[in-house]
């Protein structure tokens, strides 16, 4: 039972060193799509949302499940617009880049 | 039968977490960053699909409507928005990532109190969850001027918010000891209290280092949930949130420290000194406030040997960009080099201007970090200051100043510096700006649209 959790807190370290690692060197150009694209994966919440839903017995369960879905979802779609938007005006100054 | 379900689906989490965290990695060069995001946003898709098949789930109905009431709404949300309005987005978005998981905690806490690591970790997402979610709120009707932007500071806030918080805790505290569903009110009601009182006293020009903080503080929350849930029937998910809540809560913290230093201030000192409440006394200025004419200011353009551009939330609020490109490219035409200094915390969230300067198409090569182009100053005839303030303000090189040890933009060292501003206010901080009263410095008053407008006809007229 409580294997998992340590199970998770190892994995959970790991995570912490990776996500240091993986972003240290970010430039400053970078900072707001990287903030954004954050933002989007820990929509991954929404999983969680579904799960908390899915196994949902009473009423109160599922009323409250049903906000951590509708919240979920909203961070997934609304993270992934916004940095696919950002990400996109970097392409397009790329190519009009210079003098035209 | 379901045995294979279930190692398909845990299969897919793997997938999925190895391609954000490819994503995060492309997301450190400008070439390969788009590819990144999508990438993360197809394991995504795939992850969500997935857990629709998981074992042992019903209320599938009330899950699709709430799945498409808020996807659909988030999508169209952010598509139609203003590019000028993504700090106030990514705020709001962090904020629905923040309530999910808050509200994911209750519902562990309503289905599985009796176990006591579970219903802790629960209590833990909670807490973080709410502060998250209320603060970001906040943030985002700052942002959006549905709120005013200055610090609100409530008398003996240091004490009310201190027992907020406590109290809070302890209800949360008192749900694991007595088991008793009645303190759920409390606790969820005293800490999104909490989260907005901790961000009403915190000014705008501060919102970079709250807005990557509350994107750190979902990521750990997230986490939290995941580690409540693990011990579930559906643990898998929960290591899945566990990783990639933990990803975000490492790299958002990161860059909260990295924000907070670019100011020379801690992270506790953004949130809990009440920064740009007061003002300045005491000070007086030498010199004064020279006015000039955007024909002037032309003229000055078109014969310098550079020209660097400084952006500041004055171009934002003006949304004077795509003027600003057209002066570059007016000033490129005619043979001048126009380059752009960026300080990292210039604007409202980490990267404003950078966003900003590529909606209107700047190529990014040409904008330089404060530490690349400061010491090229000292060798240019003309610096343009486009509604910053405090970035450039020489009083962080005074002691005793409260921009103290700010470093900054040293854009004094230029020959000649037009600061355009629409007044004669001070900065966000309180604080006169030195820099306007030297002999060097001319202002160019107007609106930052308007003025560079004019900068713009007056280059054409010139032939």
């Amino acid at each position: 039972m409580a294997a998992d959790i340590w199970t998770a807190l190892f994995i959970a370290l790991l995570a912490v060193f990776t996500g240091y690692e993986v972003i240290s060197r970010v430039p400053v150009l970078l900072h707001t799509p990287l903030m954004s694209g954050s933002n989007f994966i820990h929509g991954i919440v929404l999983v969680g949302g579904i799960v908390a839903l899915g196994l949902a017995t009473n009423p109160a369960e599922e009323a409250i499940g049903f906000i951590a879905t509708v919240m979920g979802a909203m961070n997934v779609t609304g993270g992934y617009v916004v940095t696919e938007r950002i990400l996109a005006m970097f392409d397009r100054s790329k190519r009009k880049g210079g003098t035209p | 039968m379901s045995a294979w379900i279930g190692d398909t689906i845990d299969a897919v989490y793997v997938v999925a977490v190895l391609v954000f965290v490819l994503g995060l990695k492309a997301m450190s060069s400008p070439v390969t960053a788009r590819r990144g995001i999508v990438y993360a946003g197809i394991a995504m898709l795939i992850a969500v699909v997935v857990t629709f098949f998981s074992p042992g789930l019903s209320n599938f109905g009330l899950i699709a409507l709430g799945v498409a009431i808020g996807g659909l709404g988030g999508w169209y949300w952010a598509r139609v928005v203003k590019m000028t309005a993504m700090p106030q987005m990514v705020a709001m978005f962090n904020g629905m990532g923040g309530g999910a998981a808050a509200a994911i905690a209750g519902v562990e806490l309503l289905s599985s109190l009796s176990n006591t690591a579970t219903s802790s970790l629960s209590v833990a997402g909670a807490i973080i969850g709410s502060i998250s979610i209320a603060g970001s709120m906040i943030a985002f009707l700052k942002l959006q001027g549905w709120m005013p932007s200055k610090a609100i500071v409530l008398p003996a806030r240091q004490v009310v918010n201190a027992a907020v918080l406590v109290i809070g805790v302890a209800s949360g505290v008192l749900i694991l000891v007595t088991s008793n569903l009645f303190w759920l009110l409390p606790f969820y009601v005293l800490l999104l209290l909490y989260g907005i009182l901790l961000t009403l006293p915190i000014g705008g020009a501060d919102m970079p280092v709250v807005i990557a903080l509350f994107n750190a503080l979902t990521g750990i929350a997230v986490a939290l949930d995941g580690f409540a849930l693990v011990n579930g029937p559906l643990g898998d998910a929960g290591y899945a949130m566990v990783i990639a809540g933990t990803l975000v809560g490492a790299s958002g913290s990161l860059l909260t420290f990295l924000m907070a230093k670019a100011m020379n201030r801690s992270v506790s000192n953004v949130f809990f000194s009440a920064f740009g409440a007061t003002e300045e006394t005491g000070v007086t200025m030498k010199g004064s406030l020279k006015p000039i004419e955007a024909t002037d200011v032309a003229a000055m353009m078109e014969y310098a040997n550079q020209v660097i551009i400084a952006p500041g939330y004055g171009m934002a609020v003006a949304q004077a960009q795509g003027k600003v490109k057209e002066l570059a490219d007016l000033l490129e035409a005619k043979g001048v080099p126009v380059k752009f200094a960026i300080h990292p915390v210039a604007g409202r969230m980490p990267g404003h201007m950078n966003v900003l300067l590529a909606e209107a198409g700047i190529n990014y090569d040409k904008l330089f970090d404060r530490d690349e182009i400061n010491a090229e100053f000292p060798n240019t005839d003309v610096v343009f200051v486009i509604g910053a303030n405090d970035v450039v303000n020489p009083a962080a090189h005074r002691q005793g100043s409260p921009l103290y040890g700010m470093p900054i933009l040293d854009v004094e060292q230029a020959k000649n510096v037009i600061v355009n501003k629409r007044g004669q206010g001070k900065g966000f901080a309180g604080i006169e700006n030195d820099l306007f009263y030297r002999d060097n410095c001319h202002m160019l008053y107007g609106d930052a649209q308007t003025a560079v407008g004019k900068l713009v006809s007056a280059l054409k007229a010139s032939g």
